[in-house]
């Protein structure tokens, strides 16, 4: 009985444990609350994966009401993988927060920081689960509200600046899509997608469409911080609490790549989004821009969290340029990305929380000798560096090798050599924390750093392992994204 | 603002009618315009008055900040019980039909209790943001 609700409950549940951390207001209560929804949430996010995997769409009426007039939760194989992803990040960065957040953010303000997350947790779930472009308006709305919160409790007080800069950029992002949707509304009377997707071939030629695909992909561009739209981004990672910055890193701009998806080939449909408009042409030279400028501008930064965020403004180039192929393996690249990407920011942000947790900064003249001080610590950031870079055995090489096979299969093959050369300045920024741990020797007066606590270890391990786990056994995440691929092209057309 | 008078005066005569029309707003939601939401910007706005006129301090007597803050929680749980409830009387989530024998009276009920959990997180909320700006630089 309780199964059929599982849409529903997976945003509900974080949602509703929100407002009981208000209550509490004990630290220890919210955080216990917190890790046990998300966790929920990540068993649900499971079962319904499982679901999917085996009936097929499912479809959730909230309130009763039929779709297309009431609001419809539809969960498919794209963004059932999504959920997963999401509530699974959440899982493992909940596990780790206690003590780097009593370290972070002041004793009050620990009850409030859980209960943003949960509304956070809760508005990324939702823009995932559900199959209406207004609710997800609304969802983005709560997740976006939620993170400026969450960026402005870090302890450096540009942290406020970095929140605000956030803020407005993503403000506009957020009334980009709303006016986007709501000349969809305009045109065709109706806000379900799946609605939406059959009435819009209809009026595809107006130029109201055609205004709202553009304010649609340049609304969620900002979100997911496309260049040249990425400039919050290193700001808001760099100065963020590490478990803010672990989560929203993860999460945040994954999902809005989920919303990009949504709406180019569920809603527009690849034909309308692609071929009446130009936007391969421009999302693939503005991919390998960003894959290239960020990778530049990630080496020359001092701050490493900082320096991962440029590269997460990288990151997000290969997903796009995967997207700018539309063709199955192309988005098969893209979706894989989007997990293995969580996975290695996931892992490298945790680790640095540990590295914060010891030293209190993220500064790379601090770092001198600490791989021999921290060695598990620093394994795990050389782990998820090799990672990144796309070493064949982690995940990274994974995605890549799809995104490669991608370049070649559409004749451009020029592009393959332009991700590799991209995997090269992954390497030079990622040696550049082994040289100064590994082999300049540490300062005298650092003598008492230790390793970081087990606590902070285990949960940053789950992840690193993660990235080696998929990348060997790749059955899971290779089979969901070409379903997801498919399902995404097949039900364009 | 202890010499505006006519201030004074004023406030108070226009504060129980505020609040009052805030209820009228809430309550009669369902049957003309209105809602919780703007019923809760209302009955927020008369507290605000109150704060303007006579000091927040004051106001912090009346509408306690624990209690406030305890209010923004009560209003959106609220909201979510009402949709766990349906949800376990067998309907779908936020499916008031299933509150009552008759679906009629139950979406009545449902949107009835809904939209007073509304009014209290907006009000409690509005209240708050107030507090918190007004007393910056001050505790």
């Amino acid at each position: 009985m309780i199964s059929q609700h599982l849409p529903a409950l997976q945003v509900v549940i974080p949602l509703l444990t929100a407002p009981v951390c208000l209550l509490f207001n004990n630290a220890r209560v919210a955080w216990i609350l917190s890790l046990v929804a998300s966790s929920v949430a990540l068993v649900i996010a499971a079962l319904l994966l499982q679901q999917v995997l085996t009936v097929g769409i499912l479809t959730y009426e909230i309130g009763g009401w039929a779709a297309p007039w009431g609001i419809e939760y539809r969960i498919d194989p794209v963004n059932a993988f999504v959920l997963l992803i999401v509530a699974a990040i959440g899982t493992v960065v909940m596990s780790f927060a206690p003590r780097s957040v009593a370290s972070e953010i002041p004793e009050q303000q620990i009850a409030l920081f859980y209960a943003a997350y949960l509304l956070c947790l809760a508005g990324l779930l939702g823009i995932a689960a559900t199959g209406d472009a207004f609710n997800l308006f609304v969802f983005l709305e709560i997740s976006s509200l939620s993170s400026y919160v969450l960026i402005s409790l870090g302890r450096d007080r540009r942290a406020l600046t970095a929140a605000f800069q956030y803020l407005i950029m993503g403000t506009i992002g957020a009334t980009f899509i709303l006016i986007g949707v709501g000349l969809l509304y305009m045109m065709t009377g109706t806000l379900n997608m799946a609605d939406l997707a059959k009435r819009l071939p209809l009026v595809a030629d107006t130029r109201t469409v055609a205004a709202a695909l553009a304010f649609l992909t340049v609304g969620i561009s900002l979100k997911l911080a496309l260049f040249p739209l990425h400039l919050w981004l290193p700001n808001a990672y760099a100065f963020a609490p590490s478990v803010v910055t672990a989560f929203i890193a993860a999460t945040g701009t994954k999902v809005a790549v989920y919303m990009l998806l949504r709406f180019l080939f569920t809603v527009f449909g690849a034909t309308l989004s692609f071929e009446a408009v130009l936007l391969p042409t421009i999302l693939l030279p503005l991919s390998l821009v960003a894959v290239f400028s960020a990778s530049i501008v990630a080496i020359f930064q001092d701050n490493i969290k900082r320096m991962l965020a440029y590269s997460s403004v990288a990151q997000i180039g290969y997903m796009i340029l995967g997207l700018s192929f539309v063709s199955v393996t192309g988005l098969t690249a893209c979706i894989l990305h989007l997990f293995n990407h969580a996975l290695m920011k996931g892992g490298l942000f945790l680790a640095l929380g540990c590295v914060v947790y010891q030293l209190g900064s993220a500064d790379i003249s601090k770092f001198a000798g600490l791989g021999r001080r921290m060695p598990w610590t620093f394994a795990a950031i050389v782990v998820g560096g090799l990672s990144l870079i796309g070493v064949p055995l982690t995940v990274g090489f994974i995605s890549k090798w799809y995104l490669v096979l991608a370049a070649l299969e559409s004749g451009q093959w020029w592009v393959a050599v332009l991700v590799l050369i991209g995997s090269l300045l992954a390497v030079v920024y990622m040696w550049r924390i082994v040289e100064v741990a590994f082999f300049q020797p540490a300062p005298r007066q650092g003598s008492q750093r230790r390793e970081a606590p087990l606590s902070l270890l285990l949960p940053t391990w789950v992840l690193i392992g993660a990235n080696i786990f998929f990348g060997i056994n790749t059955d899971l995440t290779v089979g969901v994204a070409q379903r997801a691929a498919v399902w995404l092209l097949g039900g364009a057309s | 603002m202890r010499h505006h008078l006519i201030l004074r005066i004023v406030a108070k005569l226009l504060i129980p009618p505020i609040l009052l029309f805030a209820l009228y707003v809430q309550f009669h939601g369902d049957f003309g315009p209105g809602g919780g939401f703007q019923a809760g910007v209302i009955f927020g706005a008369g507290f605000i008055l109150y704060a303007l006129i006579f000091g927040v301090e004051t106001a912090k007597k009346v509408a306690q900040p624990e209690i406030v803050r305890v209010m923004v929680a009560v209003g959106v749980l609220l909201y979510g019980a009402v949709g766990l409830v349906s949800l376990l009387l067998g309907g779908s989530y936020l499916d008031y039909s299933v509150l009552a024998h008759d679906p009629v009276r139950g979406q009545h009920l449902g949107i009835f209790i809904i939209e007073l959990g509304v009014g209290i997180t907006v009000a409690a909320v509005m209240i708050t943001i107030f507090f918190t700006f007004a007393s910056r630089g001050r505790s």
